[in-house]
């Protein structure tokens, strides 16, 4: 944090920069930053590194500029102040180890039930583990996390200086995460991360692909609920249907989109990111792409002896996932939106 | 070995000394006409690009709106500026050109990768006559570098040319160490000199300045040590510009000794009251705008003892300028700020007393000339005066803060550097080595880049006709 603060002081002399993304602009609004201005100034940041190699004063200068790097670390001691228990999101966030053996340890207990269960009497998957049992292990597992950021939000917004958002607002701030537009680097060719110097959209497209696909799989499994409850038309479902057509398109994206973030992210220098975290979120990402090739690979396996262990293995990557939401880089999509919402906020007065 | 793939120790078409924007503008237009083309920069690869580092617009003339620049900027206009600042130190002709070659050099900058983005907030007033550089100059040099890497220049930084040989009018080899390597010799057809100026020799400003250029920071790049320039003096070339002249500004006084860019500019003067080493007022803060007295006050600080000047502020002011890169002294009372900024206590509250009761009632404002003007004081302060009483108070230290020299090699307007008995065969220079011809004395935003982008084209064109 006081890092952060010496960094931005410079960085409002300057102004240089203001072109790239929000972060600049936001800045430029003050002379004196409270701890809820670097937060939120930390959490509009988007890594894009613009500014790194754009700035006069990176080391070996005495300014020794890197506020990629800073910012990344007061964003990420942010999350971990803000989700409880904070134990629990430092050593995720953290170590990309933990995050697999949990995901190994649900994976094998999904596993083992599946196996001594042997006969649901169900169709399709839910011969396996019945529908019922699905919905008493995920429901849980998908509410109360989300439970566990809405209070880590609640708190997050009062301390940055939000307010109820207007529908503009709103409006403004999913077009800027559609668009990804704070990965653009203001003209349009992209960002810093994994080329040096030279733009590039790689990263951007890829972050798109992650987004876009987990939001069809999400919107999958939404429709596939409406449709199991409402209208009585449980799976297994056909090609055709919204609940293939948007989870086929999403895991492609999700799969995809998560093994070229892996590339870039290995060819990036890591010196200008939250050092600390590497691993954590290298693991994140490859528990996504895992979640995803795994639902592809076991819609593929239908009606082969392969399905019971590949149900297994999806379901519980989808476990991780989901208990880990606050406690991973999952988290920063909602702290980012929240971030980029308030952003909107300010820029009103 | 083909003529493009010349090794180090073989024959390059084109040699260009220096690497900031006049060197790479030279060597692209060299490496585009075909040339092989070597850039010896003599910094390392994280400072290179030299002064063009901090720079951070290009002022460029325009007939009605032409990229992010707004209305039109026409040759007589901008002529006119120059000989405002230059006080008519400039060679009218070799102005006029650059001035009229300006507008088709953005188009150009923009196709070599250079991005613009409207001007920077603060700075509205220059949105019709500066074109902002998104991300600043050195955003600027990583383009060029960049687009030279691909059009096949080859770049060696850490590169210090000792001696460039001439053998009557013509250049037939330099020397260079590399990285404090033995020195070794590279030969080519047609040699570019962008090296810049002197700033960064202080025993050579001292020279000029007098020994209190020893107190001065050099707000510039340290590599711009002149050896280049020296060495063609040396052997008879034809200089332009005052060696005693030097662009200095008044900067924070914590600054770097080098380095420390344009963002350790401090823009509170006209809003305080400045003293010297002794606690005594020197010069009339509220002279005029500060964009318009900002380049004379490192002149003055400079002519006070120990080249040092206190900025001394109130509350009430805290917050009408630039935020400055080091935060500010600030203190309770005016005795414990003039402790902090190890001042005689006494002497400092006696100054701002009499200067307090100098003041007198009147309107206030900040971005105007005001006429609140002081009674009965010497010097006075002829605007913005208003009593220093509100606490907190805040002080800032003032040094001399030297950016680029004027002295320079001459040039024609085909860039050509003249030796003893008139233009030499094969030598051209372009950037701050040459730009006292044009900009003899003052400073207009975004001319030096200008200056280096015309010439650096004009050379690298020359000498790849001639290689």
């Amino acid at each position: 944090m006081a890092e952060a603060h010496r960094q931005l002081e410079i960085c409002n002399a300057c102004r240089y920069c203001e072109g790239y993304c929000s972060v600049f602009p936001a800045m430029m609004r003050q002379t004196m930053f409270s701890a809820g201005d670097l937060t939120h100034l930390a959490n509009l940041c988007h890594n894009c590194r613009g500014c790194y190699y754009a700035c006069q004063y990176t080391p070996p200068h005495a300014f020794a500029l890197n506020l990629p790097a800073a910012l990344a670390d007061v964003r990420q001691e942010s999350w971990e102040h803000y989700i409880r228990p904070r134990a629990l999101a430092r050593a995720f966030q953290t170590h990309g180890l933990a995050i697999a053996l949990l995901g190994s340890v649900l994976i094998a207990v999904l596993f083992a039930t599946a196996q001594a269960i042997r006969d649901a009497g169900g169709q399709g998957f839910y011969a396996y583990l019945s529908h019922n049992l699905m919905v008493a292990i995920f429901l849980p597992a998908f509410v109360l996390p989300l439970a566990v950021i809405g209070i880590g939000l609640r708190d997050y917004w009062r301390d940055t200086g939000g307010r109820r958002p207007t529908v503009a607002e709103l409006n403004n701030a999913f077009l800027s995460l559609a668009k990804l537009k704070n990965l653009s680097g203001g003209h349009g060719e992209g960002c810093n991360f994994e080329k040096g110097d030279r733009f590039s959209n790689a990263r951007r497209h890829a972050h798109q692909a992650v987004l876009w696909g987990f939001l069809l799989c999400f919107l999958a499994t939404t429709v596939a609920t409406f449709m199991h409850y409402a209208l009585a038309w449980p799976a297994p479902y056909g090609l055709l249907t919204p609940p293939k057509l948007f989870g086929i398109t999403g895991g492609v994206l999700l799969t995809l989109g998560s093994a070229a973030m892996i590339v870039l992210k290995l060819r990036a220098d890591p010196e200008l990111g939250a050092r600390r975290v590497w691993g954590g979120e290298l693991a994140f990402v490859a528990l996504l792409g895992l979640t995803a090739l795994s639902g592809l690979v076991l819609y593929a396996a239908t009606g082969t002896a392969f399905v019971r262990a590949l149900l297994a293995l999806h379901l519980g990557a989808v476990l991780t996932l989901f208990l880990l939401m606050p406690f991973s880089k999952m988290v920063h999509g909602f702290f980012r939106l929240s971030a980029l919402i308030i952003e909107e906020q300010k820029k009103r007065g | 070995m083909t003529r493009l793939e010349a090794p180090r120790d073989g024959l390059w078409d084109v040699l260009v000394v220096g690497g900031g924007n006049a060197a790479l503008c030279a060597a692209i237009t060299a490496a585009e006409a075909g040339r092989s083309v070597l850039i010896l920069e003599g910094a390392p690869k994280p400072y290179r690009g030299g002064n063009s580092r901090h720079t951070r617009n290009f002022r460029c003339m325009h007939q009605g709106p032409l990229s992010v620049l707004t209305d039109t900027y026409d040759e007589n206009e901008y002529y006119d500026d120059l000989l405002l600042v230059t006080k008519g130190k400039t060679d009218e002709h070799l102005a006029r050109m650059v001035i009229r070659t300006s507008e088709q050099c953005l188009p150009w900058m923009e196709a070599h990768g250079v991005r613009f983005q409207p001007s920077l907030s603060g700075t509205l007033s220059l949105s019709r006559t500066n074109a902002f550089f998104l991300g600043g100059g050195k955003a600027l040099v990583n383009a060029y570098y960049n687009t030279a890497e691909d059009l096949g220049v080859k770049v060696i930084y850490d590169a210090q040319v000792t001696h460039v040989h001439l053998e009557g009018d013509t250049f037939t080899h330099l020397d260079v160490s590399v990285a404090g390597a033995p020195v070794e010799r590279i030969r080519a057809r047609a040699v570019i000199l962008a090296s810049g100026g002197f700033q960064s020799d202080i025993d050579w400003l001292t020279r000029a300045w007098g020994p209190a250029a020893r107190n001065f920071l050099i707000r510039g790049t340290p590599y711009n040590r002149g050896a280049v320039l020296k060495d063609m003096i040396d052997q008879g070339c034809a200089t332009v510009g005052d060696p005693t002249q030097c662009h200095c500004v008044a900067i924070d006084g914590r600054a770097p000794k080098f380095d420390g860019g344009i963002c350790t500019r401090v823009d509170c003067v006209p809003f305080s009251v400045v003293v010297n080493r002794n606690g005594q007022r020197f010069y009339d803060e509220g002279e005029d705008t500060w964009p318009k007295r900002y380049a004379i006050w490192g002149r003055l600080i400079a002519g006070q003892p120990e080249q040092v000047g206190y900025a001394i502020i109130d509350a009430k002011s805290r917050d009408l300028f630039m935020p400055t890169v080091f935060p500010p002294y600030k203190a309770d009372t005016l005795e414990e700020l003039a402790r902090l900024m190890d001042l005689d206590p006494a002497q400092v509250t006696r100054t701002v007393s009499a200067f307090n009761a100098a003041c007198r009632p009147g309107r206030f404002h900040p971005t105007e000339r005001d006429g609140l003007a002081t009674e009965g004081i010497d010097p006075p302060k002829t605007n913005w005066a208003r009593p220093i009483d509100t606490p907190p108070y805040y002080g800032y230290v003032l040094r001399p803060g030297v950016t680029f020299t004027y002295l320079g090699l001459k040039v024609n307007e085909t860039a050509r550097v003249f030796g003893r008995d008139g233009p030499l065969a094969n030598v051209w220079a372009a950037g701050e080595i040459m730009a006292g011809s044009i900009l003899g004395e003052g400073y207009l935003a975004g001319f030096g880049m200008t200056i280096g982008t015309v010439f650096g084209r004009i050379s690298g064109r020359e000498a790849a006709a001639h290689a």
